[in-house]
């Protein structure tokens, strides 16, 4: 049997007649942090133009709670906590190709209007963007 | 009533709830799922629903809108069901409580055309893109066409504990990520269906490519995925809906003549056409001329064209190949693709001789593509043999077989390699 408690909480997908309640949706940007040092200066300060654009619509219409870029990645430090020991390591906590570089924190009826959303974020067109729902939201 | 009528109605009773099953359930369970918000319990209601038809029904009669009724039990049997969850655990009764009011509000599912959006918005939703291929396909089985989890096990021969968990780990996805019980919108419905037309395509070809042997519940698939593209143009007939529907009827037209008893290919070019179900033939034109009088051409629409361009030719001999190599060229336009090309290359062997299709092979091996597809190979040796390279033929005979995988493939490809070699 499928069912959980866990759903009690959640409006999926009872449709809009039944409840409005949204859920919140993290959509977390990843990029190539060596292609973006590497592009033409412009063409970066008009992407940057056009996410600070896209921010300001989304917190506009209320639809985003927050959004923040990120230091890069060679300014991270992962922390773990083993038989209560704290060790330290520089850098991410895995090498991938493509970055954690930012994120947006948005509300939305359901996957499609989150997806909706997330497919307008500029660098959406050069990394991903993950879509990730919130626990109990 | 003495106890021998009472069996008698019973037995009756029974016979029309299932018949009724067969014909109603999976509607049924599309207006469940939406009324109820969820794929689990919309079944647990839906079963219920039925165990009080047969109950009921044998004692007052059967109604006179029986799925009017399975939707209304099943509601509030699933009702029933959260409330004694609920007992348990108080978070439910807000949910027990949203459900009941809305159940006593105006009764919209009795309009057919609700259901029949249901049944789209359930497609939609078992195809969702957000979802992996393979759970695409277990769930649209599953939910939309009613068949068993192990039935979808046996045919992709997985086991049944792992499809269970597929379609459970989809169903979860759906709930947790907020995948909406929707027909998309207008601006998005083209990618959407296409994703859908890939599904019923996938599972069409399942079927069709089935070998013989243990393959009988593999060949349902075929049907049904027909059953379904039957369903997508009746409940949305976009042009490319009708494309995919004529492309899997003219296909499978040829079912009777394309293997031998023992499941040996027979080529198009040695198929009695006289075993060609002319039904689905007519019926395959039909929709296509149905879809490009819409003027939105699109690849399934095209690739039906040039099937029903081989159906239509009274012998091999006299196949319309400048036609068949014209359709290929606005296929290219529309969907280009390295296995268009290699078709297009064969078309066009057939209409100008064999070496002008081997130059365009060849460059689609030179540019290193489909390196691993068998069929590039088995169509490279085809030509070589017919300009009467023999080794070119047996070389490239030989590259096909490593990399065929169906044994009636390899069987043929082993049968032309031995003729040569003999």
């Amino acid at each position: 049997m499928g069912w959980s408690p866990a759903m009690a909480g959640k409006q999926w997908p009872f449709p809009g007649d039944i409840t409005e309640a949204d859920m919140k949706y993290l959509c977390l940007i990843y990029s190539d942090e060596k292609r973006m040092n590497t592009m033409d200066p412009d063409e970066l300060q008009a992407l940057g133009d056009e996410c600070e654009v896209y921010c300001q619509q989304l917190m506009d219409s209320g639809v985003c709670l927050a959004v923040q870029a990120l230091e890069s990645v060679s300014t991270a430090t992962t922390v773990r906590i083993r038989n209560g020991k704290m060790t330290l390591t520089d850098g991410p906590f895995a090498e991938t190709k493509e970055q954690l570089g930012g994120f947006y924190l948005i509300e939305a009826s359901d996957l499609n209007e989150a997806l909706r959303i997330a497919s307008g974020i500029p660098p959406a067109r050069i990394g991903s963007v993950e879509v990730r729902p919130l626990l109990d939201s | 009533m003495n106890s021998n009528d009472r069996s008698r109605r019973t037995a009756e009773v029974r016979s029309a709830v299932e018949a009724i099953y067969r014909r109603e359930s999976r509607r049924v369970l599309a207006t469940l799922i939406r009324l109820l918000g969820d794929f689990e319990l919309a079944e647990e209601g839906l079963h219920d629903a039925f165990a009080a038809a047969l109950e009921q029904w044998g004692r007052d009669g059967i109604p006179s809108n029986p799925r009017a009724w399975l939707v209304s039990a099943g509601r509030f049997k699933a009702i029933d069901n959260i409330r004694k969850r609920s007992r348990f655990q108080a978070s439910l009764s807000e949910l027990v409580r949203q459900l009941e009011e809305q159940a006593g509000e105006c009764e919209q599912w009795e309009y057919d055309d609700d259901i029949a959006d249901d049944r789209l918005r359930l497609i939609f939703t078992c195809c969702h893109p957000a979802l992996s291929a393979d759970a695409r396909v277990a769930l649209t089985l599953r939910e939309v066409c009613g068949l068993t989890t192990e039935e979808i096990a046996r045919a992709y021969l997985v086991k049944t504990s792992a499809m269970a968990q597929r379609i459970v780990r989809a169903k979860s996805k759906i709930r947790d990520a907020g995948i909406p019980y929707e027909v998309p919108a207008a601006q998005e419905l083209p990618a959407r269906l296409d994703a859908v037309l890939q599904v019923v395509y996938l599972l069409f070809n399942e079927g069709y490519s089935a070998s013989s042997g243990a393959s009988v519940l593999r060949r349902d698939l075929s049907a049904e995925a027909i059953r379904l593209g039957e369903l997508l143009v009746q409940l949305l007939p976009e042009p490319e809906a009708m494309g995919l529907l004529a492309l899997m009827l003219l296909h499978d037209s040829r079912r009777a003549a394309r293997a031998t008893e023992d499941g040996e290919i027979i080529l198009l070019e040695d198929q009695d056409r006289s075993l060609w179900n002319r039904e689905q033939i007519a019926l395959g034109v039909e929709l296509i001329q149905r879809s490009l009088a819409t003027r939105q051409v699109g690849p399934y629409t095209l690739q039906a064209a040039i099937v029903a361009i081989h159906a239509e030719a009274p012998s091999a001999e006299e196949t319309d190949w400048s036609e068949i190599v014209g359709l290929y060229d606005v296929l290219m336009r529309v969907a280009p693709s390295p296995v268009v090309e290699l078709n297009r290359a064969v078309a066009v062997a057939m209409r100008d001789g064999p070496e002008h299709g081997l130059v365009m092979v060849d460059a689609i091996q030179q540019r290193g593509e489909l390196a691993d597809y068998h069929l590039l190979y088995a169509a490279r040796a085809d030509l070589c043999r017919r300009m009467g390279d023999v080794s070119g033929a047996v070389h490239a005979y030989r590259q096909a077989l490593d990399r065929a995988l169906q044994e009636p493939e390899r069987r043929f490809l082993q049968r032309r390699l031995s003729e040569l070699e003999g």
